[in-house]
């Protein structure tokens, strides 16, 4: 029996469709977390090869494999709970459409991950990008209580739970948030949200970037708490210079404050935009990482910032960047090679800052690896978690280069 | 390992402590039964373990050559801060040896331009926020027993407290790790700005009670200390309408920095208490709601608005602290509650569940109607805007049965959180306590992830071993062969077959 008979037999007809992926990998379409599950356990049992896919708007759907796992039919919101601020939503829904499901019941995701709006939850999950708001709401897993995903050998693995605190067990959730898909394929994620707030605001200043880094670090010496803080590259924001874009959510109150404290330490430079005017430069920004064929980000102290931005133009150009200031935060966006980016990561990781790719063509993952340039000791401990949740290796991952 | 357990030492027992004592300085192990019964349990008292021989190793190199030592010796070993934990964690049996870190307690860097610090496991909570303040910087996470409790230990536990809704627990604000394994190797996880470096190592670390290695350098996130903070105090007739006022607040979309709940039993153990508070004795209930930040006037806004809230949902009164002094009186009985209910009787379980927040009223009834069945005293203070529940059973162990019943009691306390969509603790931890109550919120495949996942940080389940993870519940998982055993190929058999785990005292034949 052929691989897509017996995808067939096992999932029944609607799970296949052969014709679709560029490359002729016959792509399945699982309609249920079990039936993940029921197909991963048979691949490993068959040394079939599995490459996931969400919606195909982030990473390209080019890996070689047997066959292509879209979550896009495990696209139910099992519940969203305003009361208590959490929601359960199955990783293969758009990110446009649960938000707006949210916002129905007056919650909110406080993430706003790069990529085309339909992007799937799982997807933004699985590489754990945030964007800007991870300034004042923090990185993907902490907008987390719990995820299930299926490991490689075709076990359902639940961790967390939907509760607001969980210390039960070891936390599993952290492993598959910003595990790239490594350790399994998450299907099920219950979600922390916030209250959909009253006011949200967003100035920019344009300037040179040594300026707005200047401003940027006044901002932060009068302790403006802003929801995000922006740097970005005059392509990113699709200005004559570069752009400190800051946003504010929250009650009136603290909007109002905020924003005048953040005139008084910047002595009135910033312009206020409209609702509409806003939300375009935050779409475009995000939209804008989806176009370019590479995308990694680097993570470094607050003050190394200006530095880590020096360097990326000198080995890489600067021409799409977007960068957090205050946490230290920047992803970069463009064309590059296989070699700069093997040495930009030895660079950084001689600085003790770890670069991580987000996107990019399989011949460029695969020789350059989402992660790589690990500490002593490290390496292994991420290969021994590969095995486990991996036995057979039937998960299409490049984990590390092959450098 | 002691040769006799609690009654004595053997020789092999002395031959161990002169070995650890060779690293560490004899003063600082314990063999003597006196000593090691100080260590014999940690905040829980319905535990109790002595250990085999306690060492306390006085800096990093230290650690890491009593852990080598023990690893060439197959003996399992427990890592200890001050012994505040609540579930039975921190404990180790007699054939194990207790490595307690306390005399790591140095704050090593902080480094206000970046908001870090690194600090050792040994460090006592509130030590580092008064390091930090001059520099007008503090750390968060601020368990109840933040005034004894380690750094460490908060690592261990991933360890909440009151300020952790509006700030995120301790797995929050670590942002990197120096960790020994148990095999000695010393590795670093994550990255100084706090990015993963590859998977999240440092957050899968976080919590994991001790089981995946000593954490001997922490990097924590410092935050700026509030400029504006609001403290109400609003009490309750009836202990629904204050759980009803809690999803109010929540749904408001301004989230407070604390928002604690105390019901009669409690508030009464504090006002008879030297941390009396000022608390209406009258109330079913108080909430504690504190809100602060860096802008005066938004802080009072959002205060005004969150009391109108209150009154909106049924508080009989709501007072504003005055000043600095009366809001740390307020949070004195809060924060002291645990303390003053040990008035109350001879015994106390403090409980820990989660529930979503919107339950809070029909779970805290259905507790007090297990109280009931019980004939028990349960007070309950808790952090009622996250959700996480801490029913507090006193009683007097002495008496007859008694025990038996707080555990029964116990049991179906965490029955009806797990039943209202729960889980059986938010921040004290599984340790031993819990064990039992694992398989009822995790399934064999989830159970058996765990523990493959211990395997690979702790391939012979050396440290602190028979905690977390209930290994009879997990089923078969690729590459572990047998659920009882562990064993993973035919060295690790091998060199298993030495442990002093399956054969007690078989460390010191040498």
């Amino acid at each position: 029996m052929s691989l897509v008979d017996r995808v067939r037999a096992l999932l029944g007809d609607d799970a296949v469709d052969v014709a679709t992926t560029p490359d002729g990998v016959p792509r399945v379409a699982p309609g249920s977390p079990d039936a993940v599950a029921l197909l991963l356990g048979t691949a490993r049992e068959e040394g079939w090869r599995v490459r996931v896919e969400g919606a195909g708007t982030w990473l390209p759907a080019d890996a070689p494999a047997d066959l292509a796992l879209t979550t896009r039919r495990l696209d139910k919101v099992p519940a969203i709970e305003p009361q208590d601020l959490s929601a359960t939503a199955e990783a293969g829904i758009g990110c446009d459409l649960l938000r707006q499901q949210l916002a129905d019941g007056g919650t909110w995701l406080a993430l706003d991950p790069p990529g085309l709006a339909g992007r799937t939850l799982g997807s933004v999950v699985a590489t754990a990008t945030a964007g800007p708001l991870r300034q004042g709401f923090g990185a993907v897993r902490d907008h987390l209580l719990g995820v299930t995903f299926v490991t490689g050998d075709g076990r359902l693995v639940q961790s967390g739970g939907r509760v607001m605190k969980n210390v039960a067990g070891y936390d599993l959730t952290k492993l598959a948030a910003g595990g790239f898909g490594a350790f399994g394929v998450i299907v099920l994620v219950h979600l922390r949200l916030r209250a959909l707030p009253r006011a949200d605001q967003t100035l920019v200043l344009e300037g040179s970037r040594e300026d707005l880094a200047q401003v940027a670090e006044d901002i932060a010496a009068a302790a403006v708490q802003p929801a995000a803080h922006e740097l970005m590259s005059p392509a990113l924001a699709r200005r004559e210079r570069w752009m400190l874009a800051v946003r504010f959510a929250g009650s009136a109150a603290l909007v109002s404050a905020e924003e005048a404290a953040l005139r008084a330490a910047s002595g009135g430079r910033f312009t206020a935009l409209r609702a509409d005017e806003a939300h375009a430069l935050w779409m475009r920004a995000a939209e804008s990482f989806a176009t370019r064929p590479v995308t990694f980000r680097v993570g470094g102290l607050p003050d190394s910032s200006d530095e880590l931005m020096d360097l990326l133009q000198h080995q890489v150009g600067d021409e799409w960047i977007s960068a957090s200031p205050g946490i230290g935060a920047i992803r970069w966006g463009g064309e590059t090679t296989v070699d700069r980016l093997r040495r930009l990561r030895r660079t950084l990781a001689g600085l003790e800052v770890p670069l991580t790719l987000e996107r990019a063509p399989w011949p460029v993952r695969a020789a350059v690896g989402h992660f790589g340039a690990y500490r002593e000791g490290v390496g292994p401990l991420v290969a021994g978690l590969r095995r486990t949740f991996d036995p057979g290796d039937a998960l299409v991952v490049a984990v590390e280069g092959t450098e | 390992m002691t040769g006799g357990g609690e009654g004595g030492r053997g020789g092999r027992g002395e031959s161990l402590a002169a070995a650890l004592g060779e690293i560490v300085g004899a003063r600082h192990v314990r063999t003597a039964l006196p000593e090691r019964i100080t260590y014999a349990r940690d905040g829980l008292p319905t535990h109790r373990r002595v250990p085999g021989v306690v060492v306390l190793p006085g800096s990093r190199d230290e650690v890491v050559a009593v852990v080598r030592l023990l690893a060439a010796l197959g003996v399992p070993f427990v890592p200890r801060g001050a012994g505040t934990g609540l579930s039975g964690g921190a404990l180790a049996n007699d054939d194990a040896v207790l490595m307690v870190l306390t005399r790591l307690n140095r704050i090593l860097a902080i480094d206000p331009r970046n908001r870090i610090a690194v600090v050792e496991p040994g460090v006592v909570n509130v030590r580092l926020s008064a390091a930090a303040a001059p520099h007008g910087l503090y750390y968060s996470p601020d368990p109840s027993s933040q005034t004894a409790c380690t750094i460490g230990g908060n690592v261990a536990e991933n360890a909440g407290g009151p300020h952790c809704l509006k700030y995120g627990v301790t797995a929050t604000h670590v942002l990197g790790l120096e960790v020994v394994l148990a095999d000695g190797q010393v590795v670093e996880l994550g990255s100084p700005g706090g990015e993963p470096w590859g998977p999240d190592l440092v957050g899968l670390f976080v919590g994991s009670e001790g089981n995946f290695g000593i954490a001997t350098r922490i990097r924590v996130r410092l935050l700026p200390v509030p400029r504006a903070i609001r403290t109400l105090l609003a009490d309750f007739s009836a202990l629904r309408t204050a759980g009803e006022a809690v999803s109010a607040v929540i749904a408001s979309g301004i989230v407070p920095a604390a928002l604690e709940m105390m019901d009669q039993s409690c508030i009464n153990a504090v006002e008879d208490s030297v941390y009396a508070a000022g608390y209406p004795r009258d109330a079913a209930a108080v909430l504690l709601v504190e809100l602060d930040g860096c802008r005066e006037e938004a802080v009072a806004a959002d205060a005004d608005t969150i009391a109108g809230i209150l009154r909106a949902h049924g508080a009989r009164d709501v007072l504003s602290a005055a000043d600095a002094k009366q809001r740390e009186r307020l949070w004195q009985g809060r924060k002291k509650a645990f303390g003053a209910m040990g008035r109350l009787s001879r015994d106390l379980v403090v409980q820990d569940a989660v529930v979503p927040r919107s339950s809070l009223p029909d779970v805290l009834e259905a507790i007090g109607r297990i109280a009931a069945a019980y004939g028990l005293t349960v007070s309950n203070v808790f952090h009622a805007g996250d959700g996480n529940l801490h029913p507090n059973i006193s009683f007097d162990g002495r008496v007859p049965g008694l025990k038996a019943r707080v555990d029964q009691a116990s049991g179906e306390i965490m029955a009806v959180c797990i039943a209202a969509g729960g889980t059986i603790t938010g921040e004290h931890g599984i340790g031993l306590d819990k064990l039992r109550y694992m398989p009822l919120i995790f399934d064999g495949d989830a159970l058996a992830a765990m523990r493959a996942v211990r395997l690979v940080f702790d391939p012979l389940e050396r440290v602190n071993p028979g905690k977390v993870v209930p290994v009879h519940a997990c089923r078969e998982w690729s590459g572990v062969r047998s659920a009882q055993w562990g064993v993973r190929s035919a060295a690790d058999r091998d060199r298993s077959s030495n442990s002093a785990l399956r054969i007690p005292h078989s460390a010191f034949e040498s």
